[in-house]
Formats: C-alpha cells, sequence, structure tokens
C-alpha cells in the first residue's frame, strides 16, 4: 500500500513538467496512479471478500510510537474502489476539459494527483494519527483545487471558507482521537476497537468531538453551507471531491468507528438528527436552484445526510444498505457533475434557464444523465434503487426516522426530475442551446461511470456478497440487497416516493412561491460570515489596543515588564544580602569612573560625534574589565570592535545632522530617564543574583583537558568557539552574513557586484608626476581631502597589520587571538587605506566583491564541517595532521584552523560590505547630490535645510 | 586575581551601561538607538561575564587549571561582540538610508498600525478580511470555457 502512495507521491511531483511537455493531455498518464490503486484493490477482493484483513506497517516515528499502519478491510477496499476508479475517469476527463495553455493546469494535475494519493492514505490507515494527516491533507490539497481560479474573489472566498470549516472539525476530530488513544495506549484502530472503551463523560466528550469533524468534513447540519459555496471549483474538481471522495470521508469515518461507538450515548442522536434534517433541508434547496451544479450540490447535500443516517445508525441492516447506497452516490453524483461539466464547457452556461433543446442536440449525453439520475431518483434495476430500498427495509423498526428518510426521497426525487428538465428539456422562451462537438475522452468517464451504476444494481446479489463483510462486524445480517425482495413495506415507500417526487416536480410552478419563502431563516453562510466577522472585528480591536505603532511605547512596555516582574522577584530573594567586595583589584574603581562618567554624559550629548565617543570610551573600558577578570581575547576583540565601530559610524556621521534633533517633551525626557534607572537597577541586581547563584557544577570545568586532548590546542576560548561550540559559531557567521547583507542591500541603489571602480584616474596621477606614489588610489582625491601623513603611515603598516592579522589567526589555537580578531585586523588594515586613499584605493587594496569574501568564508567552514562528517562522521570535529617539511621541520596542523579560516574570511567581508557600503558608495552619493548635506529629501526639496 | 569575580564595582558597571543604554534606545533619534544597544550590549556582556569565576587567562600551559578564568561564558561573549558589531552597522545603514530618504533619522510612528487603530474607532474591519461577495451573488460563477468559446454560445 505503501508503493501506491509513493507512485502518487511521484506522480504529483512529476506532473508539473509533464504537464510542460504534453499541456492537459499529461492527465492520462497521471490517471495510470489512480487506476493503479483501483487495480491493486480489485485484485485484492477475493482477501477481504470473506471477512479478511489486509494488513501492512512500517515504522515511521519509533521515538513516539507512530507507525504507517496500513489496513484494507471490506470498508476500506469499497472507498479505495471508489476513490482510485472515480479518480482515473475525472482525471482522462481533465485532460479535455482544461483548456490548454492556462497558466494553472500544472498545478491542477499535480494537487488532483496528490488528493487522489492522500485520499488513498486516508481510507487504508489503520493508525488514527495517520488518519488524521492524511485527513489534513486532503483539506490543505482541497483548498487549492477549490480556489483554481486565483483571478476571482469567489473561488478564493470558497476556498478559505472549506478550509476553516473542515479545519475546525479535523481539530476537533485529532482531540476526540488522543482521548481515546491516550486511553487505550494505542492509536491502532484494529487495536483500539478491541480494547474496553473508557466511561462517562470522558467517552461522551471524545465521541461528540469525533462526530465534529465527521460532519464538518461531510457537510451535514450545521456545517452544510461550505459545500455549495465550493462550488467555485472547477466541475471535475467537484465530481471527485464534492461527490466520490473528499465529502465521503465524513462517512467513511463514521463507517469505520460506529460498529465500536454507535453505542455510545450521544453517537445515535446526533448522528441521525444532523442526517435527517441535513436531507430534508438540503433536498428543499436543490429545488429551488436554477444553476445545475448547485443543485447537485444541494443534492450532494441531501444525499450525504441519508448516508450518515444509514452508515452511523450502527446496526448490521442498515450498515449493509448504507455501503450500497455510499457506492452508488458516488457513482452517479460524480458521473452527473461531469455531465454538467460537459454542458457548461460546451455551452458556456450552466443555468437551467439559458438551456433548451440539448435533449435533441446530445442525445448520448442525455442517455448518460437519465441512467445516472434514475439511479439517483431510485429507480430499478440501478443500484440506487437497490439501496434506498434496502435503506427503508434496514428502517422499519424505527418509523419516525423512516418516515423522514421517505419524505427526503420524494424531494431526491422532485430534484432529480428537476435536473433532467432543467439541462435537457425544452424552454419555449429560449433560443435551442448550440452544443459543441463532446470529445469522447468527456463522454466516456459520465458514461462509464452510469453504466457501473446499472451493471451493479442487476448484479445486486454480487454486490450483496461483498459488502456483506462489513455489516457482520456489527451483527447478524438478515437484509439482502436485490433488485426483488417481494412484495415488502420498502418496495412500497419506493414506489410512493418515486410517485411523490413525481408529483412535486408536476407542482413546481404552484409550489415556487413557497420555494422562495420556506427557507431556513438563518442559513450557514450568513452564520459563518457573522462569526468571521465578528473575529475580524475581534482582530482589530485587539490589535488597536495593543499596536499603537510607537517604537518607545512598545521598548518601554517591554522594559517596564522586565524591571517588574525579575526586579519583583530579585525584591523578594534579595541576593545582595551576604557581603560583597567593594572591588577586587584598585584598577576597577577607576575603570568603573571612566565608564560611569562615559555613559552618563552621552545620554546627555547633543551633538552625534561627542556621543558616539563617548559610547566607544565604555566600549575601551569593558575591554579593560575584561582583562582584570582574566579574559585576554575578549579584551583583544573588544578593543579591536570597538575601534571599527567608531571608524564606521565616522563614516555616516559625515552625511546625518551634526546634532541631534532636539526632543521638545521634557515630560517623556524624564520618564525615559525612570525606566532606564529602574531597569538600571534591576539588572544590577540580577548580576548579582547571577554571582552568586551557580550550585551544580560547571561544564566548562572540562574544557581546558578537551581543548588539550581533543582539540589539540591550548587556548581553550579558541578551541571552544571553533570545535567544542562550533556549531554556534557557526550560526553567528550566517548572521553575520546576513547583516552584511542588509547593510550593502539597504545602501546599494543598483546591484553591488557590478565592476568596482579601479585605478582609471589613478594611473593618469603616476604617469604624469614619474614619482613615486605612497597610496595610487590618493590620487584621485581631491587636494584639499588629501593627508600626505596619512598616506605615508597607511603604506607603511598595511603590509605589517595584514601580515600580523595572518599570525592571530595562526597563533590563536594556543595563544590569544584567532579568526575574529584577526579578521578584526585585517578590517582595520584596509579601513586605514579607504580613509587614506578613498574608494579608489579601497578598490586598490581589495580587488575582490565582499559576497565573494563573505561566501568563501562560510564556504570554508560549512566544507569543514561536511569534510569531518564525511571523515569521522561527526560534523565539526577536530584531527590533527603531522607534517615534515624540508628546512622547516616538523611541524603539526589541527583541521580547525580551516574554520577559523572561515570565520576571518566572513570578519574581513562583513567589514569590506561595510565599507563599500557606508563608505564607498556614500562617496558616490555626495558626489551626485554636489555635496555633503544633500540626500535624496534635500534633493527633493532644492535646497540644504 | 583570585576570590570571587563578584564585586560592587562591577555591578555598579553593569547598571550604569544598561540604565543609560535603555535612557538612550527609549528615543526616536535611530543614531540614538543604536548608541543605546552598544551601551546595553556592553552591559550585559560584563554580566554574563562577571556572573563566572574569575582567574588567569584560560590558556592552558599559561595557567594551572585551577586558577583559569571560566572559559565558557568568554567564548558566548565574543560572539556576542562580533554579532554587535553586525547589528550596529546594519542600524547605521538604517538610520543613513532612514536619512537618505526623509532627512532625518526619527523613527516615526507606524502608519499602517495608526490606520488599525482608526479603523477600530469606527467599528471597520480591514477591506481585506471582507473577502468578496459569497459566490451566489457572483456573476462569475461559471467554470471557464476553452478560449474563444465564450464569444460562440447563446448567452
Amino acid at each position: 500500500m505503501l508503493v501506491l502512495l509513493t507512485l502518487h507521491l511521484v506522480a504529483a511531483i512529476a506532473a508539473p513538467l509533464l504537464v510542460r511537455w504534453w499541456g492537459p493531455r499529461a492527465c492520462y498518464p497521471l490517471a495510470l496512479a489512480p487506476a493503479a490503486a483501483f487495480g491493486w484493490a480489485l485484485a485484492r477482493t477475493p482477501d477481504v471478500a470473506h471477512g479478511g484483513a489486509l494488513a501492512e506497517t512500517y515504522p515511521w516515528i519509533p521515538k513516539l510510537g507512530l507507525d504507517l499502519a496500513f489496513r484494507m478491510t471490506t470498508l476500506s477496499w469499497l472507498m479505495t474502489l471508489l476513490v482510485g476508479g472515480v479518480g482515473t475517469l475525472v482525471l482522462i476527463y481533465s485532460a479535455r476539459y482544461l483548456p490548454s495553455g492556462a497558466v494553472g493546469t500544472a498545478q491542477y494535475a499535480g494537487v488532483m494527483v496528490g488528493f487522489a494519493g492522500a485520499m488513498l492514505g486516508l481510507v487504508l490507515a489503520d493508525d488514527l494519527l495517520l488518519l488524521y494527516v492524511c485527513w489534513e491533507l486532503t483539506t490543505v490539497l482541497s483548498y487549492l483545487l477549490i480556489g483554481h481560479s486565483t483571478e476571482r474573489r469567489s473561488a478564493r472566498w470558497a476556498a478559505a471558507q472549506a478550509l476553516i470549516v473542515t479545519t475546525l472539525g479535523g481539530l476537533a476530530m485529532l482531540v476526540g482521537f488522543i482521548m481515546l488513544g491516550h486511553h487505550a495506549g494505542t492509536y491502532r484502530w484494529s487495536e483500539l476497537a478491541e480494547r474496553p472503551l473508557p466511561g462517562g463523560t470522558y467517552l461522551v466528550v471524545a465521541v461528540l468531538l469525533i462526530l465534529l469533524g465527521a460532519l464538518s468534513k461531510s457537510a451535514l447540519l450545521p456545517f452544510t453551507s461550505w459545500l455549495p459555496v465550493a462550488m467555485a471549483a472547477p466541475t471535475p474538481v467537484s465530481a471527485y471531491l464534492h461527490a466520490a471522495a473528499m465529502v465521503k470521508a465524513g462517512i467513511y469515518l463514521l463507517g469505520l468507528l460506529a460498529p465500536v461507538l454507535a453505542v455510545v450515548g450521544p453517537w445515535r442522536p446526533v448522528v441521525l438528527v444532523a442526517g435527517l434534517a441535513t436531507m430534508v433541508l438540503g433536498g428543499w434547496s436543490a429545488l429551488r436552484q436554477t444553476d445545475l451544479k448547485l443543485l447537485l450540490a444541494y443534492g450532494t447535500v441531501s444525499q450525504l445526510g441519508l448516508l450518515a443516517v444509514a452508515v452511523g445508525v450502527g446496526t448490521a441492516d442498515a450498515a449493509l444498505a448504507g455501503l450500497a447506497m455510499l457506492a452508488a452516490h458516488a457513482l452517479f453524483k460524480s458521473a452527473l457533475f461531469l455531465v454538467v461539466g460537459v454542458i457548461d464547457h460546451g455551452a458556456g452556461t450552466r443555468d437551467l434557464r439559458k438551456l433548451s433543446g440539448l435533449g435533441r442536440d446530445a442525445p448520448v449525453l442525455a442517455g448518460v444523465a437519465v441512467l445516472a439520475a434514475a439511479s439517483m431518483a431510485g429507480v430499478p434495476p440501478l443500484l440506487g434503487f437497490v439501496g434506498k430500498e434496502a435503506v427503508f427495509a434496514a428502517f422499519t423498526d424505527r418509523p419516525l426516522v423512516l418516515a423522514v428518510l421517505v419524505v427526503g426521497t420524494v424531494l431526491t426525487v422532485a430534484y432529480s426530475l428537476r435536473f433532467l428538465w432543467g439541462a435537457f428539456g425544452n424552454r419555449p422562451g429560449a433560443a435551442p442551446t448550440r452544443l459543441r462537438r463532446i470529445p469522447p475522452a468527456m463522454l466516456l468517464p459520465p458514461a462509464g461511470l452510469a453504466v457501473v451504476g446499472l451493471v451493479a444494481g442487476s448484479a445486486a446479489g454480487t454486490v450483496d456478497h461483498l459488502l456483506r463483510p462489513y455489516a457482520e462486524i456489527l451483527g447478524s445480517v438478515h437484509a439482502h440487497l436485490a433488485l426483488w425482495s417481494g412484495l415488502t413495506p420498502a418496495l412500497g415507500l419506493s414506489a410512493l416516493a418515486l410517485a411523490g417526487g413525481a408529483v412535486l416536480f408536476a407542482l413546481r410552478g404552484p409550489l415556487a412561491p413557497l420555494l422562495v419563502r420556506l427557507r431556513a431563516p438563518v442559513t450557514g453562510l450568513q452564520g459563518y460570515e457573522w462569526i468571521t466577522h465578528r473575529f475580524d472585528r475581534l482582530a482589530v480591536d485587539v490589535t488597536s489596543i495593543t499596536q499603537r505603532g510607537s517604537l518607545p511605547q512598545y521598548l518601554g512596555l517591554i522594559l517596564i515588564v522586565l524591571a517588574a516582574v525579575p526586579g519583583g522577584v530579585l525584591l523578594v530573594i534579595r541576593p545582595w544580602q551576604h557581603s560583597i567586595p567593594l572591588w577586587v583589584t584598585p584598577v576597577q574603581p577607576v575603570v568603573l569612573l571612566v565608564i560611569t562618567l562615559a555613559a552618563v554624559l552621552a545620554v546627555g550629548a547633543r551633538r552625534r560625534l561627542t556621543a558616539m565617543l563617548l559610547v566607544g570610551m565604555t566600549g575601551y573600558g569593558t575591554a579593560m574589565l575584561f582583562v582584570l577578570h582574566g579574559a585576554p581575547d575578549l579584551a583583544l576583540t573588544q578593543f579591536l570592535v570597538e575601534t571599527v565601530t567608531i571608524a564606521v559610524f565616522v563614516l555616516v556621521l559625515r552625511r546625518l545632522p551634526e546634532r541631534f534633533s532636539v526632543r521638545p517633551l521634557w515630560s517623556s525626557r524624564w520618564i525615559r530617564r525612570a525606566i532606564g534607572v529602574t531597569v538600571g537597577l534591576t539588572v544590577a541586581g540580577l548580576a548579582v543574583a547571577a554571582a552568586s547563584a551557580r550550585r551544580a557544577r560547571s561544564i566548562s570545568e572540562d574544557f581546558p583537558q578537551f581543548a588539550v586532548e581533543r582539540g589539540f590546542g591550548r587556548n581553550v576560548v579558541n578551541v571552544t568557539l571553533v570545535d567544542i561550540r562550533a556549531w554556534d559559531t557557526l550560526g553567528e557567521l550566517a548572521v553575520l552574513v546576513v547583516a552584511a547583507t542588509g547593510v550593502a542591500s539597504l545602501v546599494f541603489q543598483r546591484s553591488r557586484t557590478g565592476p568596482r571602480p579601479r585605478r582609471l584616474e589613478a594611473d593618469r596621477g603616476e604617469a604624469v608626476a614619474g614619482r613615486p606614489v605612497w597610496l595610487r588610489g590618493g590620487a584621485t582625491l581631491h587636494e584639499r581631502n588629501r593627508s600626505l601623513v596619512l598616506e605615508v603611515v597607511t603604506r607603511l603598516i598595511f603590509h605589517t597589520a595584514v601580515l600580523f592579522s595572518f599570525y592571530l589567526v595562526f597563533s590563536g589555537h594556543n595563544a590569544p587571538g584567532g579568526g575574529f580578531a584577526g579578521g578584526l585586523v585585517a578590517s582595520l588594515a584596509l579601513i586605514m587605506r579607504y580613509l587614506a586613499g578613498g574608494r579608489y584605493e579601497l578598490a586598490e587594496a581589495a580587488p575582490v566583491s565582499a559576497g565573494t569574501v563573505l561566501g568563501a568564508g562560510l564556504a570554508l567552514a560549512v566544507g569543514g564541517a561536511v569534510v569531518s562528517l564525511l571523515v569521522s562522521g561527526a560534523a565539526l570535529e577536530s584531527a590533527k595532521l603531522n607534517f615534515r617539511l624540508p628546512l622547516v621541520g616538523d611541524f603539526y596542523l589541527v583541521t580547525s584552523l580551516f574554520f577559523d579560516v572561515g570565520v576571518y574570511l566572513v570578519v574581513i567581508g562583513l567589514a569590506l560590505d561595510v565599507l563599500r557600503s557606508l563608505g564607498a558608495e556614500v562617496d558616490r552619493h555626495i558626489e551626485a547630490a554636489g555635496g555633503p548635506e544633500g540626500g535624496l529629501a534635500v534633493e527633493r526639496q532644492g535646497g540644504p535645510r | 586575581m583570585s576570590g570571587t569575580g563578584a564585586n560592587l564595582m562591577s555591578f555598579i558597571a553593569i547598571g550604569v551601561l544598561v540604565g543609560c543604554g535603555v535612557s538612550l534606545l527609549l528615543e526616536r533619534s535611530l543614531s540614538r538607538v543604536l548608541l543605546g544597544v552598544i551601551l546595553i550590549g556592553n552591559g550585559v556582556n560584563l554580566l554574563i561575564i562577571f556572573g563566572a569565576r574569575p582567574g588567569g587567562a584560560p590558556v592552558a600551559g599559561v595557567t594551572e587549571r585551577g586558577a583559569m578564568s571560566d572559559p565558557l561564558p568568554q567564548a558566548m561573549v565574543l560572539t556576542a561582540i562580533v554579532i554587535t558589531f553586525g547589528f550596529t552597522a546594519f542600524l547605521l545603514a538604517i538610520s543613513y538610508r532612514s536619512w537618505y530618504l526623509t532627512g532625518d533619522d526619527e523613527v516615526p510612528d507606524d502608519i499602517e498600525d495608526q490606520r488599525i487603530v482608526r479603523r477600530a474607532a469606527r467599528k471597520e474591519v480591514s477591506a481585506v478580511d471582507l473577502g468578496g461577495e459569497p459566490p451566489e451573488l457572483d456573476p462569475e460563477q461559471l467554470d471557464a470555457p476553452a478560449p474563444g468559446q465564450r464569444g460562440e454560445g447563446p448567452g
């Protein structure tokens, strides 16, 4: 069975390709997938014909006890035949139905085959959770199919409604499944059915939740409204989903569970009331429709009500009748939908007021429709008659139910006649409809379905024999499916229904006002609209209260919560009770003083540059505290980052106004400071708590040993970064790449991968002067912007700095340093070149694109991980390689060096991207604007502000 | 450099950095927000570091194993420092772009949010939530016929 599902999956994936090659004709080969399911089920008939079952189990998620457990019994055998057979015919039909060259064909074909697969999984699943997964798969795929015409609002609306209603029911059903499965300790239905049921309210709640799923999927009251609306789908979709497959899933579930759960208190009342009400109301509404497809949709609703009653009531006779009816309905309703599709496709309308004379024009089509509609009305010798009479016979002991069933059947007969009259009758006022020639691929599928209904009806004895094993689960079966069971009350009722329906149809003229007036006071559609509208209103109200749109407000709220909740806890536990030393070394108070002064002044600073420099000072102070704490790597990195940050900030400051704009509200300023003080105190308190919170032994106690023995390095922090916790570093590299790309995309108005400015103008300066040049790019700068001292210094130290950065990378494994520090030093060297020589000089210093450097770095780091995975079976595992080189002697290389080089490259790439964007590209903006004050806003206003 | 790392000076430094950072963070000027982020970053880095054992540099062979400072928070903070740099560069770019487009780098109130507030006051829902007419009222509730066919039909 897994093979069949895989076949569907492969077909669905291949569908877009096939459609590209062959257009809609690709549906022919795709039809092989459901055809295989049909053929397989047919071949396996002997296995299930005598009450046997076919089971297959594959482990899926063993840790959760989830298996792909499949099981085919009579019920699922019948469903497989229907799903596979109708699916095949509908796909063949679609090959001609779909216009060639339309946009959505590939998606349609793929989703349709995928849907057939999901439906197959649903009916074959033995595990209730697997059943649920397939159930929701059909829901999602039906969403795509109903909304096939994405450009039509009605289609989107209908798709969303079907999705929301059936998903809601599906979720309720899942809870019910879990309640049952949790109690029984298994989700396998074949095992669960054997175990004792839970008792009392628990079971009642579980059953009600499951029924909610079944009712919503099969469009029974009160969930009816989504099905007529879903007629926005293309007609083959309706023929498959809304006649044969998806809506039958709810009936299938009732049939699967009824043998065990029908005895539970609320099951029968709910199923009978919902089913009977749906049958009558659906039939009544169908009589009102002028759109043939909607007429069939309401007819389907009505028939689903009948099926729910017969299959769900849980008695042996009714079950046998219900299964026959299930098959009959799938056959005749799909056929009728396909007939409507032919009319719609060929005549351009399916409004019965506009159609006229089709019976004469297309006699074969009319014959097919008559055959199918007669089965729907229950005319002998068709399968519909056999099923319906058996249903009547099964309910003779429940006169009230029987009476309602007869009323519903009268309505069914009436709307069957209305359908035939509407589609094929002559209307005196209307012009005769011209129908295009019907391609055989569109005529044969409905004809085939209708003929099967005739054959199966004639061979009622065989059908009885095949379906009986299911009914026998429920007890001894007295009824027989037969064309002639003698002069029984059921036969009389069948005749009565046919006659009543004919009378009702004949009276359609006088009844018309009543049909219009007598309708449910509140339709399901209105209910759905009301509920969704209330939800939208609620969403708007909640959003308007919580999302006022002000960033400071949001941040302030978050920070107040931080101060209130953890701060409140701090006030209770008072971590500062034990004595805290004032300082450890006398340098600390000095550093603290510097940090405090700088931070407080930065808050009050009016000029951007001042504020930045003061913040930089706190950064250097922090680095000093790192040194005092015994963290040389950190201190080194912090010093370098702080320097690079200041340099980059200054690049942007060239353009931003010198001073911050003045905030007029003094009150809000004091609120901000109050929040600042409170949060500062809270975090300081948290620090006190954190410092005294360690109770357990730290995992890092063993890091030094790991670093030396397994990471082959002595600098524990560096080995932690490139080996012990290398996954974190890998993630960080990805973040840096994203940040760099973000910076570039915010500043560049054109692609940053284009040609970089090279030395065109620089060459000229060199040639004319003939003297040694310190920096070639420097010649491109305006005389006023050049600094000879800076150029000379840069020239002198650039190579040294780059060499030093190499040293930091290579020695970082054993001494302070590493990829981050090395990359930052190299970045500083590049910044020097840029500051001294301008953007041409930057391109001279690094004639590669920043993206290449970033990509190479990330590829090196990831590549190292992959190689290590292939070699040692674990990603990012270090190995020590020993070498011997002439002159140098013995030395070793640790493979994590490659990872560190990746880090180094990513950091350089980030700096390069920042320099190219906030440096060189901003230069270009300045030149384009004619001065440092001009931005786009200034250009538009026509002058400096 | 032994004993506990927890001392009053370090806690004051953390509190001052975070407090000043927060009051800058709540400003509307993006440059100030950015400076606030940097200050808070420094404060929180200190918090993580001071939560762990101090000692000598965690380099085997230089410091005895027992006397080493805790290397794990150092590795975490080292990554944090570099991430902060990436974040700083990104915010600077946003700040520059904001200035380039509007002439200043202030964060305005979100227009979409204000629109929702107005809508709530008028008791409306968003236009996209209305979803369009139900299919029964849709004049085009028809399957699309093959191209060139609708014109030939009688309707």
